[in-house]
C-alpha cells in the first residue's frame, strides 16, 4: 500500500510553485502535459466540428458533381493560392515563435507572433475582396443565388465594391481605435500597453494590406473566371435558372411560389396552375423561357448551383471565424511576450495556441483544393 | 501510525472545510473549487428536472381524458412535450451525473486537488446556465417551440416557433458538455496519484472516462449540425431544406450521429454509479472489474456505430438498415456484461438495504427492462410496427428515467454525507425510493401495452380504448413526481439539519472517503493511502471517531485481523 503522493505537503499552498503554476498542479511538467493533452483534445473537437461540413460537401459533390464542376470556376484560384501561401508562411512564423518561447526569447517570440497575426489579418483582407466580389455578382447562398451575365453590379468590378467598403468599416474603426489607444498609453507612460495596442494596430493593418493586394489581383483580372464572362459550362441550364430567379425576385419569400418551381417532379401538375397565377400576377411573360422547366426538361441539379456556394460560404465563413479567434488568442500571446512571461520551463500557452494555429492552417489546406481546384 | 488526536484531526468534521472556508455569494459565483461547482451544477440540474417534470405532469394531466382534460390547444400540447424533452435531455440528463456528481467525486477519487482546468470547469457551468436560459427563452419569446427535442427538418425550418433560440441554446449546452468531458479526460490522464494505475481506479472513473470520450467526439457534430440548421432557417442554404434542393434526412443522420452516442452519455455514468453502490453496499469486491471497465469503453465506441437505427423508417437502403440493426444488437452484449457482473457481486454479499442500495437495485430492474425492450426496437420487423408509438416512449424512459435518474438519486444519497458531513433520514429516503420505483412503473408499464397496440406518441388526444392505460399512467406520473420531491426534501433537510456523520459512514474504500466530511478545500489534509477501491476489509471501525478508517490509521491494538490476504 503506497501513499498517494501528490505533493510534498498538502498543507502548503505556496511551496516551490513557480509564478504561473496553478495551485492544483504538483509540477510544471504536470501542468504542461495537462495543457498539451487538453489542446490536442480540443483540436479533435475542432476537426469533428468541421466534419459536418466536409460530409455535406462530400455528399453533395457525390450527388451533383456537375454543380461543383460548373460552380467552382467563379472562385479565384490565384487569390485562394495567395491566401494559402500567406497561411503557410504564418505557420512557419508561428513555429519559430514557439521555438523562441521555448528558449525564453520573449522579444523574438513577440516579433514572430506579430508577423503571424499580420498574416492572419491579411488572409481576412483577401477573403473580404473575394466575398465582396461574389456578392456584387449575385453569387450568394442557394436561396438568394442571383447570378446573371448582365447583372448590373457586375460592371462595378473596375470600381470599388460597396460590400468591400461595408466589410472594411469595422477594421477601419479598430485600426483608428488601436492607434489612439496606443498613443494614449504612450502619453501616460505605459510602454508595454502602448506597444501592445500598436501591435494590434499593425495587425489590423494587415487586413488592409490584404485588401489592396487582393484588389490589385482583381483589377489586373488575374485569375478572373473567364468562363464567367464568356460562357458558363452549361449555358442553357444556367440561363434558365437565372431567368427563373430573376422573375422570382419579388415573390421569392412566398414559399408557395418556390414550391411551384417544378422542383418536385411528382407534384408538377398540382403546382403548375399555382405557378402560372404567380407569374401572371407579376405581369411576366412566362412562356418564352420558363415553361419547359415545369415539365422537368431542366435537370434538377442546375437549380442547385447555389448549393455549392452555400457550402463554400459555410466552410470558409466558419474558417474565417476561427482565424479571428486565432488572432485574439495570438494577441493574448503577444501581450504576454511583451511582459516577458515565457521561460524555458514555462512556454505552454505559446505551444497550445501554436497547435491551434496550425490546425486552422491545415483546414484551409483542405478547403483550398476542395473548393478552388476542382478541375 | 497516528495517535488518537491526530486521527481526530484527520477524520472528524473539521472547523473549516470547503463549504465555509470562504464566505459570500462571490466565493461561490467565482469559485474554482470542483466541489462547489459540482454542488451548483446539482442545484441547477435539479431545478431543470423539477421544471421539465412539471411540464410532464401537465402533459399527463391533459391525457387524463381522451379528448384532452386541460383547456389546452393541440399546439400548446406540442410545445409542452417539446420543452419537456429538450430541457430534460439537454439541461438535465446529459449534465446530471457527470457534471454534478462527477465534478464532486472524480478529482477526489484520484486523490487530486482539483480537475485539470478549474476555470474551464466554471465556464462549463456558466455555459450551462446560458444555454438553459436560451432554451427557456423559446417559451418566454411568446412563440414556444413545437418541433420535438429533435428539431427535425423540414418542419423545424417551416415552423414560426422559437427554433433559433432553442437550437442556439442546445449549441451552447453542447459546449458546456464538451468542456466537462475534456476536463475529465485530461484529469484522469494526468492527475492520478503517483502509483495509481488505470486498474486501481474506481469503476465510476472508468465510466466517466468513457462518457467523456463520447462528449468530446460526438458533441462537436451536434454543434455544427445546429449551426447549419440555424443557417438553413435564416438564409436557406439548401443543405437540409428540400425546397432548395437540400436533404432533410441528412439532418437526421447528423443529429443522431450525436444524439445516439448522447444516449450513452446519459446512461454510462449512471452505470458507473451503480458499480460503486452495488459493491459498497454488498461489502464485496466488485465482480469482474476489468469486464465492467472495458464494457464501458466498448459501449462508448459501439455507440458511435448505431445512429442509423433511428432512421429505419426514414428511407435508408435495406443493406444499411440491416447493418445498423446488427450493430445495435451488439450493444446489448457489454450492457448485459455489466448487469451480470452486478448480480454476481450481489451474490453472497452482505447486503445493506439503505436508500442508495434501494435505488441501485431499482436501477438494475428498470434498466434491465429498458435495455431488453430496446431489442424489440432494434429488430427491423418489430420496429416498423412499434416506431413512433408509446412503446418507444416507454423504452427510453425506462433507460433514461428508470436508469439515469434512479442512479443519480442513488449516487446523490451515497455521496451526500461526504459533501455535507450530515446523514439523511434513511427511512424517508427509502420511502422516496419506493415512490419513485412504483410511480415510475405505473407510469410507463402501461405505455408499453398501449404502444404495442398502436397508440402513437406525441398526440394530444387518443382513441377511448386507451383511456384506462392513460389514466393509470397519469396516476403513476404524480406518484413519481411526489417521490422525487420527497427525495429532494429529505436531502435538503439532511444538508441543513441532519445528524453529523463521520468521514466514512458506509465503509467504502475509494479515496474520497479518506478525507473528512465535508472535505477540506484541497480535498485531503493528509496524503490519502492508495488502496484498492474495492478492498473493504482495508477499512476498520473506529469507536472513538464513530466511523470507518483505513487500517493504517487505526489503533493497531484494536485492528481485527484481515479476513482475506491482500492481493494486488
Amino acid at each position: 500500500m503506497a501513499v498517494a503522493d501528490h505533493s510534498h505537503d498538502h498543507h502548503d499552498d505556496h511551496h516551490d510553485h513557480g509564478e504561473f503554476i496553478a495551485h492544483h498542479f504538483d509540477s510544471p511538467e504536470q501542468q504542461f502535459d495537462s495543457g498539451k493533452l487538453g489542446i490536442w483534445l480540443f483540436l479533435v473537437t475542432e476537426v469533428l466540428f468541421f466534419s459536418g461540413l466536409f460530409v455535406a460537401y462530400t455528399l453533395y459533390r457525390n450527388h451533383h458533381p456537375e454543380i461543383f464542376d460548373q460552380a467552382h470556376v467563379y472562385l479565384n484560384k490565384y487569390l485562394g493560392g495567395l491566401n494559402t501561401i500567406v497561411l503557410l508562411f504564418s505557420s512557419l512564423t508561428m513555429a519559430l515563435g514557439v521555438r523562441s518561447a521555448q528558449l525564453g526569447k520573449n522579444k523574438s517570440c513577440g516579433i514572430y507572433v506579430l508577423i503571424t497575426m499580420v498574416c492572419a489579418s491579411m488572409f481576412l483582407g483577401v477573403k473580404a475582396v473575394e466575398y465582396s466580389h461574389k456578392w456584387d455578382m449575385g453569387i450568394l447562398v442557394r436561396s438568394a443565388f442571383d447570378f446573371t451575365y448582365t447583372h448590373p453590379d457586375q460592371t462595378i468590378i473596375s470600381g470599388l465594391s460597396n460590400y468591400l467598403v461595408y466589410l472594411s468599416v469595422i477594421p477601419l474603426l479598430l485600426l483608428v481605435g488601436f492607434i489612439i489607444t496606443s498613443v494614449v498609453f504612450r502619453l501616460i507612460d505605459k510602454a508595454v500597453w502602448s506597444k501592445f495596442w500598436m501591435g494590434m494596430a499593425i495587425t489590423v493593418g494587415g487586413y488592409f494590406l490584404g485588401v489592396v493586394i487582393g484588389y490589385l489581383f482583381m483589377a489586373a483580372k488575374i485569375g478572373e473566371a473567364k468562363h464567367a464572362y464568356i460562357e458558363p459550362v452549361r449555358p442553357i441550364a444556367l440561363y434558365a435558372m437565372t431567368q427563373d430567379t430573376d422573375h422570382a425576385k419579388e415573390d421569392h419569400a412566398k414559399s408557395d411560389h418556390v414550391k411551384g418551381d417544378g422542383h418536385d417532379k411528382d407534384h408538377d401538375d398540382e403546382h403548375d396552375d399555382e405557378h402560372h397565377d404567380a407569374a401572371h400576377a407579376n405581369g411576366e411573360h412566362h412562356d418564352d423561357h420558363g415553361h419547359g422547366e415545369h415539365h422537368g426538361e431542366i435537370p434538377e441539379f442546375d437549380r442547385n448551383v447555389g448549393t455549392f456556394f452555400s457550402i463554400y460560404y459555410c466552410m470558409t465563413g466558419l474558417h474565417a471565424i476561427h482565424i479571428i479567434a486565432g488572432i485574439i488568442a495570438l494577441g493574448w500571446l503577444y501581450f504576454r511576450c511583451l511582459n516577458n512571461h515565457w521561460r524555458s520551463d514555462y512556454f505552454g500557452p505559446v505551444d497550445y495556441v501554436g497547435l491551434y494555429w496550425h490546425l486552422v492552417d491545415l483546414i484551409w489546406i483542405y478547403l483550398f483544393p476542395l473548393l478552388y481546384l476542382i478541375d | 501510525m497516528v495517535d488518537s488526536s491526530a486521527r481526530k484531526a484527520l477524520f472528524d468534521t473539521p472547523e473549516t472545510h470547503f463549504l465555509n472556508c470562504t464566505k459570500g455569494w462571490k466565493s461561490w459565483a467565482f469559485t474554482l473549487d470542483h466541489k462547489r461547482i459540482g454542488i451548483m451544477y446539482l442545484i441547477g440540474v435539479t431545478i431543470a428536472l423539477l421544471l421539465a417534470g412539471t411540464f410532464a405532469l401537465v402533459l399527463r394531466t391533459h391525457l387524463w381524458a381522451f379528448d384532452g382534460a386541460l383547456p389546452m390547444s393541440d399546439d400548446m400540447y406540442n410545445q409542452m412535450f417539446t420543452l419537456h424533452g429538450a430541457v430534460m435531455v439537454f439541461s438535465f440528463i446529459i449534465p446530471s451525473v457527470p457534471a454534478a456528481l462527477g465534478n464532486i467525486v472524480l478529482p477526489m477519487m484520484l486523490g487530486a486537488k482539483d480537475v485539470a482546468f478549474p476555470r474551464m470547469n466554471l465556464a462549463s457551468f456558466y455555459l450551462w446556465i446560458i444555454g438553459t436560459g436560451m432554451l427557456l427563452a423559446a417559451i418566454l419569446s411568446g412563440y414556444g417551440l413545437d418541433t420535438g427535442w429533435t428539431f427535425y427538418t423540414p418542419y423545424s425550418i417551416e415552423t414560426q416557433t422559437g427554433v433559433i433560440w432553442a437550437t442556439f441554446g442546445a449549441f451552447v449546452l453542447g459546449f458546456s458538455s464538451i468542456f466537462t468531458g475534456l476536463n475529465f479526460l485530461v484529469t484522469v490522464n494526468t492527475m492520478r496519484s503517483k502509483g495509481q494505475g488505470w486498474f486501481q481506479l474506481p469503476l465510476f472513473i472508468w465510466s466517466l472516462y468513457a462518457t467523456a470520450i463520447i462528449q468530446v467526439l460526438a458533441t462537436p457534430v451536434l454543434g455544427i449540425t445546429l449551426l447549419m440548421l440555424i443557417a438553413e432557417k435564416t438564409m436557406h442554404i439548401g443543405i437540409f431544406d428540400p425546397k432548395y434542393g437540400g436533404d432533410p434526412v441528412l439532418f437526421q443522420h447528423f443529429f443522431w450521429f450525436y444524439s445516439h452516442p448522447a444516449v450513452y452519455i446519459m446512461i454510462l455514468p449512471a452505470m458507473g454509479v451503480i458499480s460503486e453502490l452495488i459493491s459498497v453496499y454488498s461489502q464485496k469486491r466488485i465482480f469482474g472489474y476489468s469486464f465492467i471497465a472495458f464494457s464501458s469503453v466498448a459501449i462508448a465506441l459501439l455507440g458511435f456505430l448505431v445512429w442509423g437505427h433511428h432512421m429505419f423508417t426514414s428511407g435508408q437502403s435495406q443493406v444499411v438498415t440491416l447493418i445498423f440493426s446488427a450493430i445495435t444488437f451488439t450493444v446489448a452484449i457489454p450492457s448485459a456484461v455489466k448487469v451480470f457482473n452486478w448480480l454476481a457481486t450481489l451474490y453472497k454479499g452482505s447486503i445493506l438495504l439503505n436508500t442508495p442500495m434501494c435505488f441501485a437495485l431499482s436501477f438494475i430492474f428498470l434498466f434491465g427492462i429498458g435495455g431488453l425492450t430496446g431489442l424489440f426496437l432494434g429488430a427491423l420487423s418489430t420496429d416498423i410496427h412499434l416506431h413512433d408509438t408509446y412503446f418507444v416512449v416507454a423504452h427510453f424512459h425506462f433507460v433514461m428515467v428508470g436508469g439515469t435518474l434512479t442512479a443519480l438519486l442513488g449516487g446523490v444519497f451515497h455521496w451526500w454525507p461526504k459533501v455535507w458531513g450530515r446523514m439523511y433520514n434513511d427511512f424517508l429516503g427509502r420511502v422516496s425510493c419506493f415512490m419513485v420505483f412504483a410511480g415510475f412503473n405505473l407510469t410507463f408499464f402501461p405505455q408499453f401495452v398501449m404502444g404495442s397496440r398502436g397508440m402513437p406518441r406525441r398526440y394530444a388526444s387518443y382513441d377511448p380504448e386507451f383511456l384506462a392505460f392513460h389514466q393509470l399512467s397519469t396516476i403513476g406520473a404524480f406518484v413519481l413526481g411526489w417521490g422525487i420531491v420527497l427525495a429532494v426534501g429529505v436531502l435538503i433537510y439532511a444538508a441543513i439539519k441532519g445528524p453529523r456523520c463521520g468521514a466514512n459512514p458506509f465503509k467504502a474504500a475509494s479515496l474520497e472517503w479518506q478525507s473528512s466530511s465535508p472535505p477540506d478545500f484541497h480535498n485531503f489534509v493528509h496524503n490519502p493511502l492508495l488502496n484498492d477501491p474495492y478492498d473493504f476489509d482495508a477499512m476498520v471501525f473506529d469507536e472513538e471517531l464513530g466511523t470507518y478508517i483505513s487500517r493504517e490509521f487505526a489503533d493497531p491494538s484494536k485492528v481485527p485481523p484481515r479476513k482475506e490476504p491482500v492481493h494486488h
